[in-house]
């Protein structure tokens, strides 16, 4: 039996890390990748606790529902990206400069 | 410490080891190839946790489908992205500073909190019925699905559906500058 704390413990190091890339990398695919670090860190939580919550099964539920989220939001960014790159040559988001012209 | 503890630490350093080999790699391709490795082993703590539905449609849904998604974009869009992606000229930026000087704040804040708390003593845990190690919970989730979080679980269809018309909106060729 593995206490809570020690999957949190875990969990929080994750989110550390993705929040390291998404705040440090040059490179948008990274950025993508720490958020979906951060996201699996939060679903790593919400199952953690889903094992204590037998009768309404919430944590378990929320995590499958937060895993299809994360995925949409990934097939949505990569087309976002791959337009940018079409337009700016470049998915460096230091140089992705203007929205409109 | 029993084999389940052993098991338990193993893959969460892999976790954490091969998340920490993604965010720093150079190279973007071994770096998506190693987020594999990251996901696999998150999937494995998740079974840790009774939740072998969750670990499984982790495998299928990440695994399968947007880390193909991702190597996929890139290698059927254009090789110049691939190439264009070299990394900056190294060096310390002030950015790279702040970066780690927040998350390492960060991260110590939340391990305080981790530790200040415990969990034993919350009053929903104590009372709460934890899932034995033999139940069948994708039985469960179904029933969860079709009853409690029926609403969600529409929400989320709908939104689907969402994401799907607008990325192939957003990825389809020759469109209007």
């Amino acid at each position: 039996m593995i206490p809570v704390a020690h999957f949190m413990f875990i969990s929080a190091s994750l989110f550390c890390i993705g929040l390291y890339a998404v705040l440090t990398r040059r490179n948008t695919i990274q950025i993508l990748i720490g958020i979906e670090f951060m996201i699996n860190a939060a679903v790593l939580n919400f199952v953690a606790f889903g094992k204590y919550d037998k009768i309404s099964g919430g944590g378990q539920m929320f995590a499958l529902f937060a895993i299809v989220l994360a995925a949409a939001g990934v097939a949505v960014a990569l087309a976002i990206i791959l337009n940018v790159y079409r337009y700016f040559k470049s998915i460096d988001p230091t140089k992705t400069d203007t929205l409109k012209n | 410490m029993g084999q389940e503890q052993i098991l338990f630490y193993f893959f969460g350093a892999s976790v954490l080891i091969s998340a920490l080999c993604v965010v720093l790699m150079r190279n973007l391709v071994r770096s998506i190839f190693l987020f594999f490795v990251t996901l696999f082993s998150l999937a494995a703590l998740y079974l840790f946790a009774l939740a072998d539905f969750i670990a499984l449609s982790q495998v299928v849904i990440y695994a399968g489908g947007v880390l193909v998604l991702m190597l996929f974009a890139f290698m059927l869009s254009s090789r110049e992205l691939l190439n264009s992606i070299k990394p900056a000229v190294s060096g310390f930026k002030v950015n790279h500073l702040a970066g780690i000087l927040t998350s390492i704040l960060f991260l110590f804040i939340l391990f305080r909190v981790i530790i200040k708390t415990n969990f034993n003593q919350l009053m929903w845990m104590q009372e709460s019925m934890p899932i034995a190690s033999n139940e069948n919970t994708a039985h469960q989730i179904g029933i969860h699905i079709m009853t409690a979080y029926l609403l969600p679980f529409e929400i989320l269809s709908i939104f689907l559906l969402m994401v799907l018309i607008g990325a192939a909106h957003l990825a389809r060729k020759g469109g209007k500058e």
